[in-house]
């Protein structure tokens, strides 16, 4: 399969943006690292020998950056990533039956594809909306809150579709109150 | 202060729809205390900024309520080479949800505060690392900071003035660990997050080796208030020793969680029935954490009287962290949300220590066992000697982190605890 990625001009001057807000280049690893997975959807070797090279930074180097950092993906993921949270302030509000759910919907465990390809699962740590449980984020973007079964049903069907879900605002609920 | 703060204003995030507009910021008395230091540099020398901050005593709001103005004092004199200063919005302790709102909705105070913060350290590149999964947050950043640049307020010769400073976001991509002022420097220099070892401190050798100074979001959103109104004025809000409006994120099982704005040294009981309206489904409450998940949990019968500063919270027994307030109604299994916190724990060490690598996957896998009902009584010696060979012995706080939870959680819920494991008679032959 070996397939081959490549940054074209738009892509070297945008990386060169991105190079420029630091004093050393090495410093650029993660956005470029970001903007690569933008572009490709993953961050495979293929993908991490490309970065290595723009960058001059070595392969090993960004092998061990992609692999401590959890929203780097080493291999090719389904085309929608569905990152539940099952941590602490989700837990106790059903964090684990929205996973439960999914994963009975989709007939994948957590940690699996879709033989389609068009949905990965995880199980993941706080995501910083804790309330506003039980939540999950789509593939590294959006926050989904306040997850029910039709919630979950619907944005399934949503992303089939090609819709991607819209930013959802959460207030403060002391300037409801008309102060 | 027992009914003030049903009049309370917010001033970290006032209500003023629109306020992430630059032009609506500026209407509000935007940009006013920077301004107001520019226009007046005698008066306010850098080394006078860092002492009014000092004296208004903003505690470091993103965990270890460190003085900020202090902190800034530990800078080196300037020596013609660059000096940084890095915003932390890693934002990842469990329970935590509040510098978002900033990002959000008031995106432009936190700025302010950073540009002035620069100014008081002689600082020329602000970085501001936002974790990875923010990203709809650190666009709505970008936007306000373009805003600040296109006006004048960011970049060379600021108002005019011989001032400059840029400000740069750096997005994380999954790692607590980052939030750990060392692990995240490291992560902005492109590398695994790794900590170091301290000493060197970040003022004498921080991101490629020069003086850095780390300030959480919610601190630096404080300062413009202090510059505006003066310390004096600062330190009238809350508890002295205190003092300033927090962002209370409130989750779990109450009826109106989010996060909220009030004076520091706020009752816990007053947030939990009055602010959020109550444990939900007229449950009674079991326990509260009271600053995120590294924060020791308390009964409910250890809540009276005590309020949500440093000391208060210290007395009561455990820590103020980040006001990220998990409250946890009677039906809550103990022994389940103690073994998820040390699944977090157990995923996001580094690895660096042996202490924390191996203690961290042993309190999991022991407390799954005991959750899953194969537990033993000796299992709970077990899990204190663990704790007791992590605290204090790593390289940075998440070992602690990791440990206080189980240990005082089997400390005030020891009965569940017990419950949960089988009594086993060892024959004697
Ligand atoms: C494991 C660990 C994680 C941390 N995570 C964060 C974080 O997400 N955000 C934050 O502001 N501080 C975090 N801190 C605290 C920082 O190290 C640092 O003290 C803080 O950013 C300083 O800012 P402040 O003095 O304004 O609070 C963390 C500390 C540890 C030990
Ligand atoms: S205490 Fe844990 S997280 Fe911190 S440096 Fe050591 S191994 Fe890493
Ligand atoms: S615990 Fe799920 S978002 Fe914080």
């Amino acid at each position: 399969m070996a397939e081959t990625y490549t940054f074209d001009a738009k892509d070297l001057a945008e990386i060169e943006k991105l190079t420029a807000k630091y004093p050393e280049k090495q410093a650029a690893v993660l956005p470029v690292l970001w903007y690569a997975q933008d572009k490709f959807g993953h961050s495979d070797p293929a993908v991490q020998k490309l970065v290595s090279e723009t960058l001059g930074v070595p392969e090993a180097h960004i092998r061990g950056v992609v692999s401590f950092y959890t929203q780097f993906y080493d291999k090719p993921m389904g085309k929608n990533v569905l990152d539940v949270c099952t941590c602490l302030s989700c837990q106790v509000c059903g964090g684990y039956d929205m996973l439960h759910y999914i994963e009975e919907k989709l007939g994948i465990k957590a940690g699996e594809t879709t033989p389609d390809g068009q949905f990965s699962l995880q199980s993941v740590e706080c995501l910083g909306a804790c309330g506003y449980a039980p939540m999950l984020q789509v593939t590294n973007d959006k926050f989904v809150n306040h997850l029910t079964r039709e919630k979950v049903d619907k944005l399934i069907e949503d992303l089939k579709a090609g819709n991607k879900p819209e930013f959802e605002s959460n207030p403060m609920p002391q300037h409801e109150k008309g102060s | 202060m027992s009914n003030n703060w049903k009049s309370y204003k917010p001033l970290l995030i006032p209500a003023i729809p629109d306020l992430h507009e630059i032009s609506v910021y500026e209407k509000n008395n935007g940009y006013q205390a920077l301004k107001k230091i520019l226009k007046d540099r005698k008066t306010w020398s850098p080394a006078n900024v860092v002492n009014e901050v000092k004296t208004a005593n903003i505690r470091g709001r993103g965990g270890a309520g460190f003085n900020a103005g202090l902190k800034w004092s530990f800078m080196p004199e300037p020596d013609g080479e660059p000096r940084y200063l890095a915003c932390n919005g890693d934002e990842s302790e469990p329970g935590t949800f509040k510098d978002r709102k900033i990002f959000e909705f008031n995106p432009h105070q936190f700025i302010e505060g950073a540009i002035i913060a620069a100014y008081a350290m002689h600082v020329e590149v602000i970085y501001v690392y936002i974790r990875g999964e923010y990203r709809p947050f650190v666009q709505k950043l970008q936007k306000a900071i373009d805003q600040a640049y296109d006006k004048g307020y960011l970049g060379k010769k600021i108002l005019g003035s011989d001032f400059s400073v840029e400000m740069h976001t750096h997005m994380g991509a999954g790692a607590y660990i980052c939030g750990e002022e060392s692990s995240l420097m490291e992560s902005l220099e492109g590398k695994r997050g790794y900590p170091r070892v301290k000493p060197p401190f970040p003022a004498q050798r921080g991101l490629w080796g020069r003086p850095t100074t780390i300030n959480n979001i919610e601190t630096l959103a404080n300062v413009p208030l202090v510059m505006n109104h003066g310390s004096d004025w600062y330190l009238e809000i809350g508890p002295s020793t205190h003092p300033g409006p927090v962002l209370y994120g409130i989750s779990g099982h109450v009826n109106r969680p989010g996060v909220y704005e009030y004076p520091a040294g706020m009752n816990i009981m007053t947030l939990i029935n009055e602010v959020a309206g109550g444990v939900r489904g007229g449950k009674k409450l079991k326990a509260l954490i009271p600053g995120g998940s590294s924060t020791p949990p308390l009964r409910a019968d250890m809540l009276e009287g005590v309020t949500m500063d440093a000391d208060s919270l210290r007395e009561a027994g455990s820590m103020m962290g980040t006001a990220g307030m998990v409250v946890l109604d009677e039906d809550t299994d103990i022994v389940e949300l103690v073994w998820r916190i040390s699944h977090f724990y157990d995923h996001e060490s580094c690895g660096q220590c042996t202490p924390c690598r191996e203690g961290t996957g042993w309190l999991e896998k022991t407390l799954r066992k005991m959750k899953d009902g194969n537990g033993e009584m000796r299992d709970l010696d077990l899990l204190l000697a663990i704790c007791y060979r992590m605290e204090g012995r790593t390289i940075c706080a998440l070992a602690d982190a990791a440990a206080w939870p189980v240990r005082y959680s089997i400390d005030r819920f020891r009965d569940e605890f017990e419950k949960k494991c089988k009594k086993t008679v060892y024959a004697v032959a």
